[in-house]
């Protein structure tokens, strides 16, 4: 697996200026990489622990996966903002659920960038 | 240990929480980061399915010394070919499930990854069974 730099949630919310939906409690984790998908069981069963995860993905049930696969942050692109209960799981969970009106490809490659 | 949940056909705000639970409770006994991991993975998919496809469905978690099983039993339309839902890709789900990013075809064969013993067993217009289990060195 790759070595990234080493990075918080809050680093990067700053660096990409990022809006907080929920979840501040979860944004001194350290995160490991990223995951890039819409399909809910692609992450199920390739995301690993500690990567951020893009989606435009909105409901609750990407809750229940960050937090199983105990993922770092949610990052919605192009302005989408989560689902009240998908918003009130990430603030249960501490999982921060993370927004920016860029696309998934913009936002990836910044997000690459710092990581890198 | 035993424990049992319900799982409602259709509900998926309340998907994953029997997954959930089992989590909590592996976590305080298994020190083995990655079994807790793979299986409730592959419970989390199974209580999806249930969702997505049936009407309604029962977990049943046993946890030994020497492995966790896992049965999923529900009423619903069953499974027609079980080879061909097995392949990656393939799904019946409806467009509203898809829309939610379920229903990619990958959720039979992720739980088969991340078992140690998979089994599947339907009957179409009654139900789907499965059964799931994780082999512990120790606990």
């Amino acid at each position: 697996m790759l070595k990234y730099n080493r990075m918080k949630v809050s680093d990067i919310i700053n660096e990409l200026g990022l809006t907080v939906f929920s979840g501040q409690s979860g944004i001194d984790k350290e995160i490991t990489g990223g995951y890039v998908s819409d399909l809910l069981s692609d992450v199920m069963g390739h995301a690993k622990e500690g990567q951020i995860w893009c989606t435009l993905q909105t409901h609750k049930n990407v809750m229940a996966i960050a937090s199983l696969k105990d993922l770092s942050a949610i990052i919605l692109v192009k302005g989408f903002k989560p689902d009240e209960d998908m918003a009130e799981q990430g603030e249960v969970e501490g999982v921060p659920v993370l927004g920016t009106t860029e696309t998934t490809f913009e936002i990836v490659g910044k997000l690459y960038e710092l990581l890198k | 240990m035993h424990f049992e949940y319900n799982i409602e056909g259709g509900d998926f705000s309340k998907a994953g929480f029997a997954s959930s639970q089992l989590k909590k409770v592996l976590k305080q006994l298994i020190t083995d980061h990655k079994v807790v991991k793979r299986t409730v993975v592959a419970l989390y998919e199974a209580e999806v399915n249930v969702v997505a496809h049936a009407y309604l469905g029962v977990v049943i978690i046993d946890i030994d010394t020497d492995k966790i099983k896992i049965q999923i039993n529900d009423k619903g339309p069953g499974i027609e070919d079980i080879s061909k839902a097995m392949e990656e890709g393939f799904s019946t789900a409806s467009e509203k499930v898809r829309e939610m990013g379920f229903g990619a075809g990958m959720g039979l064969s992720n739980i088969k990854n991340n078992s140690d013993d998979f089994k599947i067993t339907s009957e179409v217009g009654v139900g789907t069974k499965l059964e799931i289990i994780a082999y512990l060195k120790t606990i």
